[in-house]
């Protein structure tokens, strides 16, 4: 293990500190949106340090802190380069998206950094190609991005962080654009350059929302929660690399952290999972009534019968945490489900539903939505008292956005509109924007 | 530079000839021709424009066709000057907007109203002021005519760069902040790479608009100044003056010419070039295509004598340039605070602007004036929608018939966008000769001519959009067996509406501007007019009497204006809206 290297205690002091750091979006009018709250990180040399969690847990928020591409509401963020006389310094980031400059070739994309300090050409042009050459793109200096397959377009977005030297590398979610097989063969050569010192960095810190990645490269994890984004847990891995998926010490890891990331905050909102807000003001995910039913017939058939670890049940379905979760938590929402630990398991009225034909099917779907999503309530409620059984849907949006910010009111509206069309709860006509309770016959 | 730096090009340029890299191909011979002749052309078209005024009356236009490809020159780089000038603008007016608010608050509004004022109308209001301001050189004319080209082009490709700009993608936003790109880096690694494709289009969409106008702009007679300057347009009027058939149809075919080279020399390169901007990361299926650029890239010692400027070009990004001022307010409440006083300033001054052109006009006009040029509005307001209807029901059913023939539209498409880029004026002789010929009433058979160079927009974005129809759809459509009407109504209409509405939208700014050089013609000494604000405006502009044509302008303005908004903004909104094919 990396960490285990001896090395003189003073370098052994933080490269990154952040203390308290905390963010809230909005325009300064409304109480805004926190997306980090008391969040603290040290990140000392020679590590990899993963951040793990779902989709606004405020991890990239995060990490774009780190690379000053965001200045935090309050709390302190502090980098520093290594005693001595280190060459590495800074900070360099890997986006998820690759971000290459589509009119530039490998090589000038690579270049990019070293271009902006101004380094003279001669040894610009040389770094350049030594950085291409350690990450496997040479061949493909002249070529342009989108003749690159997408593993090779993050190698080079990777040869365009190492080349500055940077300290410390940033990865928003690197491989999460990339197919399997490719994500997998780019870890393994990310970790075999680690592994080997060949990389110019002290340490790597990975934003990500996969927890059998988090598992297989970090030497540290840290666990978010959403809404806003804490440090739920710090998990520190000590398995010796490389890792194997199938190693039990590796599996029981995993279906841990899965374990904390659907843990139920304490306190009076417990019932309604992992959903931020309470009543009206609850944030929906936009899940699509297919995914719903079809998770509702896997888990009823064999072999689950019922229930299954939820671990388990994402490899099966080769979903990752951040897709399942969201299912399972609206599933439980609806009391179609229940998550205790690791485990989902289906209610009484989930197996009548599996049971049911097309018609029941939507009948008990209605019964839950009215008696559980209390929007959906308070919108057949107003459509009921109207003489006109009318209501445009503004006015519904206007009073979500009281309690959370419009991105998030938008999705919460979707996700209504969606699953009030499939229970026949109410109609909603997109270009009047506005819900009514007849029918389109 | 790239001479000194890359290995030692100054030694071994022997070496290098020798092994045949400076020899020139065959490609390069054409290559040479055609530059060489464009740069002693240019060269001598700009010493003609820096000549005494005195010249242009002891030397006026003469219809001599050994002349006639001077005068097509002369307008040609008439019309690059003014696009010059219009990227200029654009760059500097539109990056203003884009970073900051405060700019962003005056400059947004002024470039939508601008849009929509005449053209013609700045002509009037400049040519005088140009002249005073060289009154001993043929350039304050020039400069004025350069102007009004100007106002044809300038707007709609300041407001694509201010778009581009306030849409950079945010991935390469946050990597050309996190390494810290200088401004000027910024501009030309990112900002405008990015801008280029639809600043291109814009650019093009520009010259074929400003084609009418260079025409329009070269003989021009406001109140006693009468301005001639050689080119087309002015051999044109000659023409017309002097009832020449032959000449007008030499300027036709003059303009021709001028039309195709532009578009084979110059436009299909740039767009063939600028198809590496375009912000996709997976190769596009048609890359468009241009004999011209691919020869320049063939030619192996125009790309060797090239490299010192592309060597200069990828300095440029390098300057360190002193960083701007960057007043930052942290304070969120001093700034909105800021924001509202500016806003005050700004209406306040818009308000005195409002007054003063009101006083202006009031001096000698009445409201009864300006109610009879409301009225003119409408007449031409019913002339320009009754034409777009017309057109639209001539060329929707033909621009979808060639757009579902790929062969077709491949061949065609061109050609429309020729006729578009085609300056309409030089074509209304002919139309002038029918009337007089025919006995026909002006009022009705004028109207044509406002849209005759505008409505091939119409053709054109239809094609676009019939060939874009998904094959998939149009699969369905056929082995459902929808009958013709039902195809109509629920594929073909649909599809192309978007991009109808674009090319109905643009034909509608252009027959208002056309309108006021198309209410009004002659034929030596038969004029025809038509009832209308453009009619209103011409007059005003040739009696010199600038009350009314300042009236005219601004009631031709509130038109355009509430035209777009309560028209065609709807329906483009409803095209985004719902009617997009991805």
């Amino acid at each position: 293990m990396t960490l285990t290297i001896d090395r003189p205690a003073q370098s052994n002091a933080p490269l990154v500190e952040v203390k308290g750091l905390k963010h809230v979006y909005g325009n300064g009018a409304g109480p805004g949106l926190v997306v980090l709250e008391d969040v603290n990180l040290t990140m000392r040399p020679n590590e990899i340090v993963g951040l793990l969690g779902r989709s606004g847990s405020g991890k990239s928020t995060l990490l774009r802190s780190i690379a000053g591409l965001i200045t935090p509401t309050a709390g302190t963020v502090s980098v520093r380069d290594m005693p001595g006389d280190d060459t590495a310094h800074g900070v360099s980031m890997v986006f998820q998206s690759f971000a290459l400059f589509p009119w530039l070739t490998v090589e000038k994309n690579v270049e990019l950094g070293l271009e902006a300090q101004g380094v003279p050409a001669e040894e610009r042009r040389k770094r350049t190609l030594a950085a291409i050459d350690l990450i496997g793109l040479d061949g493909f200096e002249n070529a342009y991005p989108k003749e690159l397959s997408g593993g090779m377009r993050q190698r080079v977005g990777l040869a365009r962080a190492l080349v500055v030297q940077p300290s410390i590398l940033l990865m928003d979610e690197p491989f999460s654009a990339l197919d399997v097989l490719t994500a997998e063969t780019l870890r393994t050569d990310l970790l075999d350059l680690w592994g080997e010192g060949r990389m110019p960095i002290r340490s790597i810190l990975l934003v990500t929302h996969n927890i059998e990645e988090a598992v297989l490269m970090c030497d540290r994890i840290l666990v978010f929660s959403s809404n806003p984004g804490r440090v739920i847990a710090e998990i520190k891995v000590d398995l010796p690399q490389p890792r194997k998926r199938l190693d039990p010490a590796f599996r029981a890891l995993v279906d841990d952290i899965y374990a904390r990331m659907t843990a139920r905050p304490k306190g009076p909102a417990a019932r309604e999972g992992n959903f931020p807000g309470s009543g009206l003001g609850m944030a929906l995910t936009h899940v699509s009534t297919n995914t719903l039913a079809g998770m509702i017939e896997s888990l009823a058939a064999s072999p689950h019968n019922g229930a299954a670890e939820l671990a388990t049940l994402a490899r099966e379905l080769q979903m990752e945490a951040d897709e399942l979760l969201p299912i399972a938590e609206t599933l439980q929402l609806m009391r179609f489900a229940e998550i205790e630990g690791r485990t989902i398991r289906l209610t009484a009225a989930a197996r009548r539903y599996d049971a049911a034909d097309v018609d029941e099917r939507k009948r008990i779907f209605a019964q839950h939505l009215l008696a559980y999503v209390p929007l959906a309530a308070h919108i057949r409620r107003v459509l009921d008292d109207r003489a006109s059984h009318m209501a445009p849907a503004s006015r519904f949006r206007d009073e979500l956005e009281d309690f959370m910010s419009e991105p998030y009111a938008e999705e919460t509206m979707d996700a209504i509109v969606s699953w009030g069309r499939y229970a026949e709860v109410f109609a909603f006509d997109e270009g009047d924007d506005r819900f009514s309770l007849d029918d389109p016959a | 530079m790239v001479f000194l730096s890359s290995d030692g090009m100054n030694t071994g340029l022997l070496a290098r000839f020798a092994r045949r890299e400076f020899v020139p191909n065959r490609f390069d011979l054409v290559a040479l021709a055609l530059i060489g002749a464009l740069a002693v052309l240019v060269v001598h078209g700009a010493q003609q424009m820096n000549l005494p005024v005195t010249t242009l009356n002891t030397t006026p236009v003469m219809l001599d066709p050994a002349r006639l490809p001077e005068y097509a020159l002369r307008s040609t780089l008439r019309m690059f000057a003014a696009i010059f000038a219009s990227l200029i603008f654009t760059f500097v007016v539109a990056t203003l907007a884009a970073k900051s608010r405060k700019a962003e608050l005056v400059i947004v509004p002024a470039l939508d109203i601008l849009q929509s004022v005449p053209v013609l109308v700045f002509l009037t209001f400049t040519v005088t002021f140009f002249i005073g301001l060289f009154p001993t050189s043929e350039l304050g004319v020039e400069c004025a005519a350069i102007f009004a080209i100007f106002t044809a082009q300038a707007w709609n490709m300041a407001f694509s760069f201010y778009q581009s700009l306030r849409n950079l993608p945010t991935d390469l936003d946050e990597v050309s902040r996190q390494f810290n790109l200088s401004v000027w880096q910024r501009f030309w690694k990112l900002e405008l790479p990015f801008a280029t494709p639809a600043l291109v289009w814009n650019t093009m969409m520009s010259m074929s608009g400003g084609w009418f106008f260079v025409v329009a702009s070269e003989a021009v007679t406001v109140g006693r100044t009468t301005v001639t300057l050689p080119g087309i347009g002015s051999w044109l009027a000659l023409a017309i003056e002097r009832e020449d058939f032959g000449a007008v149809a030499w300027a036709v075919g003059a303009m021709a010419v001028v039309i195709v080279l532009y578009d084979q020399l110059l436009f299909r390169p740039i767009v063939a070039w600028a198809d590496k901007f375009r912000f996709e990361q997976t190769a596009s299926e048609e890359q468009p295509e241009s004999w011209f650029y691919d020869l320049l890239r063939r030619t192996r010692l125009f790309r060797r004598l090239g490299a010192p400027f592309a060597g200069l070009m990828a300095k440029a990004p390098r300057a360190r340039l002193p960083r701007l001022p960057g007043a930052r307010i942290s304070n969120p409440r001093a700034e909105r605070w800021l924001d509202r006083v500016w806003l005050a300033v700004v209406i306040a001054g818009a308000l005195w602007a409002a007054w003063t052109i009101f006083r202006y006009v009031s001096q000698t006009l009445t409201l009864h004036d300006a109610l009879a040029a409301f009225g003119l509005g409408f007449i031409t307001l019913f002339r320009v929608l009754v034409l777009i209807v017309i057109a639209s029901l001539i060329w929707v059913p033909i621009g979808v018939w060639i757009g579902l023939r790929p062969a077709w539209s491949q061949r065609i498409q061109p050609v429309a966008q020729f006729l578009a880029a085609f300056p309409a004026n030089v074509i209304f002789p002919f139309a002038v000769m029918g009337i007089v010929a025919g006995g026909l009433d002006p009022d009705i058979w004028l109207s044509p001519l406002i849209i005759l160079g505008t409505q091939w927009y119409i053709l054109f974005n239809v094609v676009a959009g019939a060939s874009a129809l998904p094959n998939d759809l149009k699969e369905a459509a056929g082995i459902f067996r929808l009958r013709a009407w039902q195809r109509w109504r629920d594929l073909i209409l649909p599809g192309i509406f978007p991009y109808y509405v674009t090319g109905a939208l643009t034909a509608s700014g252009g027959s208002w501007n056309a309108s006021i050089v198309a209410e009004v013609v002659s034929w030596g000494h038969t004029h025809l007019q038509a009832k209308g604000l453009g009619a209103f405006i011409a007059n005003a502009t040739t009696a010199g009497d600038f009350p009314r044509v300042a009236l005219g302008a601004t009631v031709m303005s509130v038109f355009v204006i509430a035209l777009n908004r309560s028209l065609w903004r709807p329906m483009y909104a409803y095209a985004e809206k719902n009617l997009r094919l991805n």
